[in-house]
């Protein structure tokens, strides 16, 4: 069941640029530039893009929160903006860098307060909290005023308030902004059991691309308000030709020519070679024949390279 | 009204319960959100308990010059009057309320957005559970000293408690709409403080913290009353407290209160959409 669908979905600012001292010109800047989205129920989608690409903003018109200036929008058969109320009943949304908390009331106050904003049946509630409580580790912090919490405590707290009305979409804009090793482990795990369960489709919104390859299955890469790229982590490196590369050490400077189809020699210090290959068995059959050779590794293809090759290709040349 | 539209689809009786049950638990949580802050609560009693002396003796002396009355005060009604506009000074709120200002500012709005339910009838909510705090908190204690050290006059209807907590009641929803608008000017402007200033100026001189508007020619307190939330914020609780009209004119004090806080209120709903529609939020 397709529960996002998003056809030729744009928005415009008016950015107002100053020529003179008393002249000031108008611009109109697309943040977001004709996206087409569709996502079905349970998926758990990685919405990636270099800072300014447009995320947040699609983010914003996918909860109804900002007017799409042109294109169709339905999330869980709902129009956003002007049923943007009913809309908030079914989708939770996570603002990494923004509260819903209440600052000056404990946790467990804000979490019953937004049982009575969402409507929530008592045993629902008690229900979603209780998971909540053992898989977020709350129940420490559950009386301290939001303003005392650490980053990560509050992380989790946030994550709790979004899930306590059983959404049906959990949007998260960089839910591990910020958060130290532990504390990230804890919600990409919580997560990935949220995510494992497949009635909760999650939009994950990140720069940490580690959050991306240990939870998503497929990533939409959106550059200057456009979509380069939809598919999985495996399209991404087959499409840009992302290879592993072999490592090799020798005790003595290894000299042998290598002339093996698929095999680059990336550099090169005598005693280290490091190899970019598509198959590392040829590879590895000729440096142990010709050499002395006393160490080889395998790096597997860096996200991070092929995410930094995609943002610095012009949008438009790509996809 | 767009307000409980926007909430519900039909106005039946459960969707009226459930609305109640919903604004009384964010009315609650207001309540106890503003009573964490205690210490702020004895400073501004202690404000408020000095400024009432000061103002009582220039009216003393005022009304001293005038004969037995002035504008149809006695000097004891005038005391109350001031003692009563002290306590009312943190129930309705007149000042300092910019969350939703530097909300907009921060971008934080944004969560506003998200939950299912009006923005207005959300901060309208909290803020009469702060009210409900702050009258029993910030009320009585500077009446009680007023009393103790003054002759204040004390209503002499049993009618007029009723009335006087209704019109304190409106007078904290006019007063809320005001500052909603104030702080939703920042929507568009960002840097509302030019916005604030021009109603920190006017709104203690036409809602009659200062002086009583009665003290102004009569038709400058006909245009305040009828043209302006002004003396609906301050004027009419304190005017009804201390029975300087009859009854009759006290229903219909409340009747002009009544009219500000629902014009005041849907003029809130038409400020928000507008904004929404136009808004851009705050850093990403």
């Amino acid at each position: 069941m397709r529960v996002i669908d998003v056809r030729g979905l744009r928005k415009e600012f008016t950015v107002r640029v100053r020529k003179t001292m008393l002249r000031r010109e108008k611009r109109v800047v697309a943040a977001v530039d004709g996206v087409d989205l569709r996502v079905e129920r349970g998926e758990l989608l990685g919405y990636l893009g270099p800072n300014g690409a447009g995320k947040s903003t699609t983010l914003k018109m996918l909860t109804g929160v900002l007017h799409p200036t042109a294109g169709h929008v339905s999330v869980c058969g709902f129009t956003p903006v002007p049923q943007r109320i009913k809309l908030a009943r079914r989708i939770g949304v996570v603002f990494g860098q923004r509260s819903q908390l209440w600052w000056d009331l404990p946790l467990r106050d804000s979490f019953d307060l937004l049982k009575a904003i969402y409507r929530v049946p008592g045993e629902q509630h008690a229900a979603q909290l209780k998971r909540c409580r053992d898989l977020l580790d709350l129940d420490s912090f559950m009386d301290t005023p939001v303003r005392q919490l650490s980053l990560g405590q509050r992380m989790r707290g946030e994550l709790t308030a979004s899930l306590l009305h059983s959404p049906e979409i959990l949007f998260l804009d960089e839910p591990t902004i910020g958060l130290d090793v532990v504390s990230k482990q804890a919600v990409r795990g919580f997560l990935a059991e949220l995510g494992a369960r497949g009635d909760t489709t999650i939009v994950l919104t990140t720069h940490d691309l580690a959050d991306i390859e240990r939870l998503c299955s497929r990533i939409v890469v959106i550059d200057h308000g456009k979509v380069v790229h939809d598919g999985s982590i495996q399209d991404l490196h087959l499409r840009y030709g992302s290879r592993r590369r072999v490592i090799a050490d020798f005790d003595v400077a290894f000299t042998y020519p290598v002339d093996l189809p698929g095999v680059v020699l990336e550099s090169s210090t005598g005693t280290r070679l490091v190899f970019a290959v598509d198959e590392v068995g040829p590879l590895a059959a000729v440096l142990a024949a010709n050499g002395s050779l006393r160490d080889l590794s395998i790096a597997e293809p860096e996200i991070e390279d092929v995410i930094s090759r995609l943002y610095q290709t012009p949008a438009g040349q790509v996809g | 009204m767009g307000l409980v539209t926007a909430t519900v689809d039909r106005l039946t009786f459960r969707n009226f319960t459930e609305l109640a049950s919903l604004t009384g638990a964010i009315a609650a949580s207001g309540f106890r959100r503003f009573s964490t802050y205690r210490q702020a609560t004895v400073a501004s009693l202690v404000t408020n308990t000095m400024f009432g002396f000061l103002r009582t003796y220039v009216m003393l002396a005022i009304v001293g010059t005038a004969g037995a009355t002035l504008a149809g005060y006695t000097g004891a009604q005038l005391a109350g009057y001031v003692w009563v506009g002290q306590g009312l000074l943190g129930v309705v709120l007149l000042w300092g309320w910019n969350d939703l200002a530097e909300r907009i500012r921060s971008g934080d709005v944004v969560t506003d957005l998200m939950r299912p339910i009006h923005p207005v009838l959300s901060y309208l909510s909290a803020d009469l559970g702060r009210a409900a705090y702050a009258m029993m908190f910030r009320f009585l204690p500077p009446i009680v000293v007023g009393a103790l050290v003054f002759q204040i006059y004390l209503p002499k209807d049993l009618v007029t408690y009723p009335l006087f907590l209704i019109s304190v009641l409106l007078a904290v929803i006019v007063c809320f709409a005001c500052r909603y608008l104030v702080n939703a000017s920042a929507f568009w402007l960002l840097d509302h403080r030019g916005v604030t200033m021009f109603w920190l100026f006017t709104s203690g001189i036409m809602g009659g913290l200062y002086f009583p508007v009665h003290f102004l020619p009569d038709w400058a307190v006909a245009l305040l009353w009828f043209g302006t939330p002004g003396p609906s914020l301050l004027q009419a609780p304190m005017d009804i407290f201390v029975e300087r009209d009859g009854v009759a004119i006290r229903v219909g004090l409340i009747g002009i209160q009544l009219f500000w806080a629902v014009l005041l209120l849907w003029v809130c709903t038409v400020v928000q959409r507008r904004a929404e529609r136009k808004m851009v939020i705050q850093g990403g």
